[in-house]
């Protein structure tokens, strides 16, 4: 029997199981939302130690960026991610993680050319095309701005 | 027929070639799996007490290959050849285990098929006259495979149904001329498989990738010997995962032929359900220490008569996947007879 690659496409998908997407999106609703809660709770606490709008926003930011680096280093961000999916990934949290993660791993290659190198093999991607799209709005709200 | 060639593409040795003596090592998680008891070593540690993982890989490999070479009372300096292969880029686990041995090497890339090709190399230098103790072995470990490949362990990813779990595990076999007689397999046939690629680029999914390798090689291996699933106890495939089974049975469906009640899957004997490894164990380890541990002592032991390992591999590189590549397979088969000589 002579197969076609079209033909075994469909093949495959007759025997693929498709992730379970019901779960998965609630696992990610959960988890994503309580990880905005726990960012609301932080926000509230700087602002009641004294901290205004804006620096306590800025603290928020440092305390859950620092907390899940801490737990990235514990290994236990990885086990909620298995099942959190999206809802590590999205907030803050998971690109702290997408840091940390490889310049744990490749620290075996040195902290120059492992962990330093490395590091933003994964957030990398993130940075550039951020930083861009930034520079791209600024422009253009600096030409309407002098309309 | 030229040769020893039958066929298309079979090798049939004259002078069947012996398996003397193997040894199968692993991981944890390769303990708490079906087989963890007919490992003949387990490492607890993922670093197997070195300060890398690659170093812990290739620990792995030197262990296994000592363990076979000391059930057959010699040192590893008295083979006459090494036949090694593993994930890793450049194949530094078997170099660097194979370094300080002072024996002949040869570095082989087959992915997760390693061990049928290391294997059947070895068997063709044997029966060719060109060496008369030769070791075949193969590696692969979790973490060295899925930071080449894949992510770094501690982030935070979440794996499709498809993917498969590399095996932290090696396996070794000694073969010998075919007049050991202390040497309780042999090895009939070799069917050296083509690339075969049917477009599948999901690096998630690679016994999809794999599966038309492993029924080409199959296909080629039955007709050319002349042979039908049922004249053998067992057809073990490598690695191909749940899904990659599914469709290989069903391609042998298709031709209105049923392997499915022959066929088993290293990837999915190695470990079991409960252990969280989606479609079923990879990598080369996965059915090197799974023909180490569980299927040739049942060939020594005269429960089964006559096999089929048909290990598969994925050929592709991080690079080629990231360039839009489809995914090259491959499929070697070796058949395995019981029984010393008569």
């Amino acid at each position: 029997m002579e197969l076609t690659p079209q033909e075994y496409q469909q093949l495959v998908q007759k025997h693929v199981k498709p992730s379970p997407l019901g779960k998965d999106m609630l696992w990610a609703f959960v988890v994503g939302g309580g990880i905005c809660v726990l960012g609301q709770g932080i926000l509230d606490f700087w602002k009641a130690a004294g901290l205004n709008e804006k620096d306590a926003a800025t603290a928020t930011s440092i305390t859950l960026i620092g907390l899940s680096a801490l737990l990235t280093g514990l290994h236990l961000y990885e086990k909620l991610a298995k099942y959190a999916g999206a809802g590590t990934l999205v907030p803050i949290t998971g690109f702290s993680n997408s840091v940390a993660s490889p310049a744990l791993e490749f620290k075996s290659e040195g902290f120059v050319l492992g962990t330093a190198a490395k590091m933003f093999t994964i957030a990398g991607p993130v940075i550039v095309y951020g930083i861009s799209a930034s520079i791209v709005y600024g422009i253009i709200l600096v030409i309407l701005g002098a309309l | 027929m030229i040769g020893k060639r039958m066929g298309i593409g079979t090798i049939k040795f004259d002078r069947p070639p012996r398996v003397r003596a193997w040894a199968a090592v692993g991981g944890k998680k390769e303990k708490e799996g079906p087989l963890g008891a007919e490992f003949d070593k387990v490492f607890t540690d993922t670093m197997c007490g070195e300060s890398t993982w690659e170093k812990a890989e290739m620990h792995l490999q030197k262990v296994a290959a000592g363990m076979a070479a000391n059930k057959c009372k010699i040192p590893i300096s008295a083979l006459d050849m090494m036949v090694a292969g593993d994930l890793l880029a450049q194949c530094v686990a078997s170099s660097y285990a194979a370094r300080g041995s002072q024996v002949p090497y040869l570095g082989v890339y087959g992915a997760c098929s390693t061990m049928a090709e290391s294997l059947g190399i070895a068997a063709c230098m044997i029966d060719g006259g060109f060496a008369q103790r030769v070791c075949a072995v193969a590696s692969s470990h979790f973490c060295t495979a899925e930071r080449q490949y894949r992510f770094p362990l501690a982030y935070g990813g979440q794996r499709t149904p498809t993917a498969q779990w590399t095996a932290t595990a090696a396996g070794a076999c000694i073969l010998t001329a075919a007049a050991d007689d202390y040497a309780p397999v042999r090895i009939t046939h070799v069917c050296f498989g083509k690339i075969c690629d049917l477009g599948i680029t999901d690096a998630n999914n690679m016994g999809a990738a794999m599966a038309p390798a492993a029924y080409d090689t199959l296909r080629t291996l039955l007709s050319d010997t002349g042979t039908h699933p049922e004249d053998y106890d067992g057809i073990f495939t490598g690695d191909l995962g749940k899904v990659g089974s599914r469709l290989l049975c069903a391609m042998f469906e298709q031709d209105g032929m049923s392997i499915a009640d022959r066929h088993e899957d290293c990837g999915k004997l190695l470990f079991d359900d409960k252990q969280d490894v989606h479609a079923g164990g990879s990598g080369c380890g996965c059915a090197a220490s799974v023909l180490c541990a569980h299927l040739l002592p049942r060939l020594a032991d005269g429960t089964w008569q006559r096999i089929i390992l048909a290990a598969t591999g994925a050929l592709m590189s991080p690079t080629s996947v990231q360039q839009g590549e489809s995914i090259p397979g491959i499929c070697h088969a070796i058949v395995l007879e019981s029984g010393k000589k008569r």
